[in-house]
């Protein structure tokens, strides 16, 4: 058994859930079929499992050094990334024109989702890059993608993003990092940035890094950040890597996980001579950004999803092995021990990491499988209705597997006992991994008020009902069923929760006290995000009902267990909607009115 | 310079394989498949010997339609062209399975014919012995190294207690031991590639193979249990129970 993922459970979702297959009706992906995404996820798996998972454990055990020259890392890192470039997933989701496969953004993100599970640390250079290297191709002029996204895409040079620094974070209009003016059309770069994942390595050739600085007549606040490329070594017009270009390491942050990917703070121009070049128009940096924004941060809660996924099957395997104890009616010592699967409150646990490990990843690829859509369907109404739908989803695509597959590490960790506490066994690992992910890309507070104040509030709802209006007919579908006609009205009535939350919170922003209407925004992430997560079961369960009579005896069993699950979610799970609601809806205010004094 | 090499689909070694329920077989469905894992050797080494002196790869393998998926991941890998013969491979033998290939290499007339040492799901390690001995051809088995040169091939075996080299004269059978090289990576442009080579279907019938099954399962079963082991007194009676009872020494 793979630990990376149940490639059952991924061909259901791409292609019983997402019917990606269909995609390749259309021109972009017409030289692609569901044997060619097969044999690419193939290959993802056999190299995570050999490249990646083999060396997890040592890089977390031994990440990244300065000596104060340079940045030494676990050899097994390169050679890792080299075949994964070798490969060809590098360049695989871009044009062909630029030696990509066009490979839809589903099955990367599926190919993806394998890297994660392996290893979160090593595949994280990768995605850097090709983050980096899809804000080039959509903002870059000629000169940006000739000198930096061809060897991005070839793999001899890797990206950063630089968005932070140490005095702004989550508040990027507060950035001081500056870029003026050369006189011969580039600009001179000053700054400190922080949190710089890959930011000092000899992995690559070269490191492109994106950086957002403020040009000399900015406007104040967010409306007066540009982007720029700065690549650690000079490239020449011919394309030669030429000196350093006063790109300084000032040291290493030492993080909880994600060990092995080296996080930096860098110096911009401490010499003065750190040249950077425009990349969209002045004053639009954050817009650039943004407009990535949905991909990045699908794949943040992908790669939750994933570390969830993955520990969730590591303890079920553990489960199924581990001897400890009796039945609670039938405790003869003379008795072989039972399997700890055979606990009630085991069950329990790993049930609840199956629903929200197997519900996220749906989910991800779910908003992969629409960032396809935004970008080949034919049907420009559609495609507007999709960029609602994506909006909306988003925040939740990113913060529900951040916070609840950080959850599901957790209850790993619980089914191992003391040995899941220890670095024998990599459960604490992917705790600690996952253990960012609510934290970066916009921590879970932010990506609450993004959805309630921004997505769900503004332009009259309009996201929020495109979304209520996806869910209805699953519900219809779902009635069909006896077994599922009592989760079809289970999930009506948490959407009509959401209605209500959303009209009180509504009706408090109208009258223009906007502070308090966003107080209780992360109830309303989870009052969302759960019944989002229910809607995407219930998805599920329609198909589990609906597959044929005559199918396998392991196929049979993969949809009951997809039933069960459904089950367990709309039992133990959805109620929780009623809570967070009433919390909503009674806009308390005790956070806010805690005095002073009183901490 | 032709080159012949076969795949056979296996259950992924890491799944977990029951007994059905009258242990006459094993189940199955539901499990991944994969390449046998020798096989990859063998077509990566395939595959180096025409970077080197030109031609062209042929990948063949036994089995049902789904074996196409494991000739495809060897065009991707750089194999030019795939046959598939079409049979059930639980009613095929070993000599069964010999037959078949040494009918494709009549047929194909390859210069060298580079085969995995066994499959890692019956571990019979007999095919590539069985072609040699049907067509007339020399063997050289468990290559760790294989080069070639001048209608001869030098292979380093690994054998009982080291090494030996052999040379063997071409057209041969060299069979592939898991030192023999890293096998690459089916890379998505090579997908991209395979997904235009041609995969030819064979029956046994177009082969004129007559399958005769030598050797018949009985049946399967597990292994008993480890009985529980016995602390003894004194180095003695340790001696005294591993050669009276383990019968050992």
């Amino acid at each position: 058994m793979s630990f990376l993922v149940n490639r059952r459970d991924l061909r259901f979702v791409l292609y019983e859930l997402l019917d990606t297959a269909s995609l390749c009706e259309r021109e972009r992906f017409a030289a692609l079929d569901k044997a060619t995404f097969e044999a690419v996820l193939d290959t993802a798996h056999q190299l995570a499992e050999d490249k990646f998972a083999s060396h997890a454990h040592e890089l977390d055990e031994n990440e990244p050094t300065f000596d104060g020259t340079s940045v030494h890392i676990l050899p097994a890192v390169k050679e890792a990334l080299d075949a994964y470039v070798e490969a060809g997933f590098m360049a695989a989701p871009f044009d062909e024109e630029l030696g990509g496969m066009q490979l839809p953004y589903t099955i990367s993100q599926a190919a993806a989702a394998l890297f994660h599970s392996a290893n979160v640390s090593t595949a994280a250079y990768s995605f850097l890059t090709l983050a980096a290297s899809n804000l080039l191709r959509a903002f870059g002029d000629e000169r940006h993608k000739r000198l930096f996204l061809g060897p991005m895409l070839e793999g001899r040079f890797f990206g950063t993003m630089c968005l932070s620094e140490p005095q702004a974070g989550s508040s990027l209009g507060d950035i001081r990092t500056k870029a003026a003016p050369t006189g011969d059309g580039d600009y001179f770069v000053t700054g400190t940035k922080m949190w710089i994942s890959g930011g000092e390595h000899d992995l690559s050739e070269n490191i492109v890094h994106l950086v957002l600085a403020k040009l000399p007549d900015a406007p104040p606040g967010v409306r007066g950040i540009s982007l720029f490329v700065v690549p650690k070594r000079r490239v020449e017009e011919d394309g030669s890597v030429g000196p350093l270009n006063d790109v300084t390491l000032a040291g290493l942050n030492h993080k909880m996980g994600y060990r092995g990917t080296v996080n930096t703070v860098l110096n911009f121009g401490d010499a003065g001579g750190c040249r950077g070049w425009l990349v969209g128009e002045p004053h639009q940096g954050l817009r650039c950004m943004f407009h990535m924004m949905n991909e990045a941060r699908i794949g943040v809660g992908l790669g939750s999803a994933m570390l969830g996924y993955t520990g969730y099957l590591h303890s079920l395997e553990y489960a199924r092995e581990r001897p400890q104890g009796r039945h609670v009616d039938g405790k003869d010592p003379a008795q072989d021990q039972v399997a700890i699967i055979e606990h009630a409150d085991v069950r329990r646990m790993l049930l609840a990491q199956k629903v929200y490990a197997e519900g996220a990843m749906a989910l991800c690829l779910y908003c992969a499988r629409l960032v396809d859509d935004l970008e080949t369907s034919a049907d420009l109404q559609e495609r507007a209705q999709i960029e609602l739908l994506l909006g909306v989803l988003t925040p939740i695509a990113k913060a529900w597997p951040a916070e609840y597959c950080l959850d599901a590490n957790r209850l790993a960790i619980q089914v191992l006992g003391g040995y899941g506490y220890t670095r024998d066994y990599p459960v604490e690992r992917f705790y600690r991994d996952n253990r960012l992910n609510p934290i970066h890309e916009g921590t879970n507070g932010i990506q609450a008020m993004d959805l309630l104040g921004r997505k769900s509030l503004r332009d009259g709802g309009k996201g929020l009902r495109a979304l209520l209006a996806q869910m209805e007919p699953t519900m219809a579908q779902a009635r069909k069923h006896d077994r599922l006609r009592p989760w079809a009205v289970d999930l009506a009535a948490a959407c009509a929760r959401i209605g209500e939350a959303t009209f009180a919170v509504g009706a408090v922003a109208a009258s223009g006290q906007t502070r308090q209407a966003l107080a209780n925004a992360t109830a309303y992430l989870h009052l969302v995000g759960h019944t989002v997560i229910g809607w995407t079961w219930l998805r599920m369960a329609v198909l589990a009902a609906n597959a044929p009579a005559d199918t396998t005896t392991a196929d049979a069993d993969f949809y009951a267990g997809k039933l069960h699950a459904c089950q367990f979610f709309f039992r133990r799970e959805l109620p929780k909607t009623e809570r967070w609601a009433a919390l909503i809806v009674s806009l308390d205010d005790t956070p806010s009115t805690m005095p002073d004094g009183g901490w | 310079m032709k080159i012949l090499t076969t795949v056979k689909r296996v259950v992924d070694p890491d799944a977990k394989v029951r007994l059905n329920s009258d242990n006459s077989g094993l189940v199955t469905e539901g499990l991944e498949a994969k390449m046998n894992a020798f096989d990859q050797y063998g077509v990566e080494e395939a595959i180096k010997l025409k970077e080197a002196h030109g031609g062209e790869v042929i990948v063949v393998s036994i089995g049902d339609s789904a074996g196409t998926k494991e000739i495809r991941t060897a065009l991707a890998m750089g194999g030019d062209r795939g046959v598939l013969v079409t049979a059930d491979m639980s009613e095929i033998d070993p000599k069964g399975v010999a037959d078949l290939l040494a009918a494709v290499i009549e047929r194909e007339a390859p210069d060298i014919v580079l085969m995995g040492k066994l499959s890692v799901d019956s571990e019979n390690n007999q095919v590539g012995q069985r072609v040699a001995a049907k067509l007339g051809w020399p063997q050289a088995t468990f290559a760790f190294t294989c080069e070639v040169a001048d209608g001869w091939a030098t292979v380093g075996r690994e054998v009982d207690g080291g090494t030996a080299n052999v040379r063997v004269k071409l057209p041969a059978i060299v069979t592939a031991d898991l030192r023999l090289n890293e096998p690459r990576y089916a890379s998505l442009p090579g997908i991209m590639k395979a997904k235009r080579k041609p995969i030819e279907e064979l029956t046994p019938d177009d082969l004129g193979v007559e399958l005769e099954p030598q050797l018949i399962i009985q049946g399967y079963s597990l292994p008993p249990a480890r009985a529980a082991g016995e602390i003894v007194d004194d180095v003695d009676s340790l001696i005294d129970r591993l050669q009276n009872t383990a019968k050992v020494l």
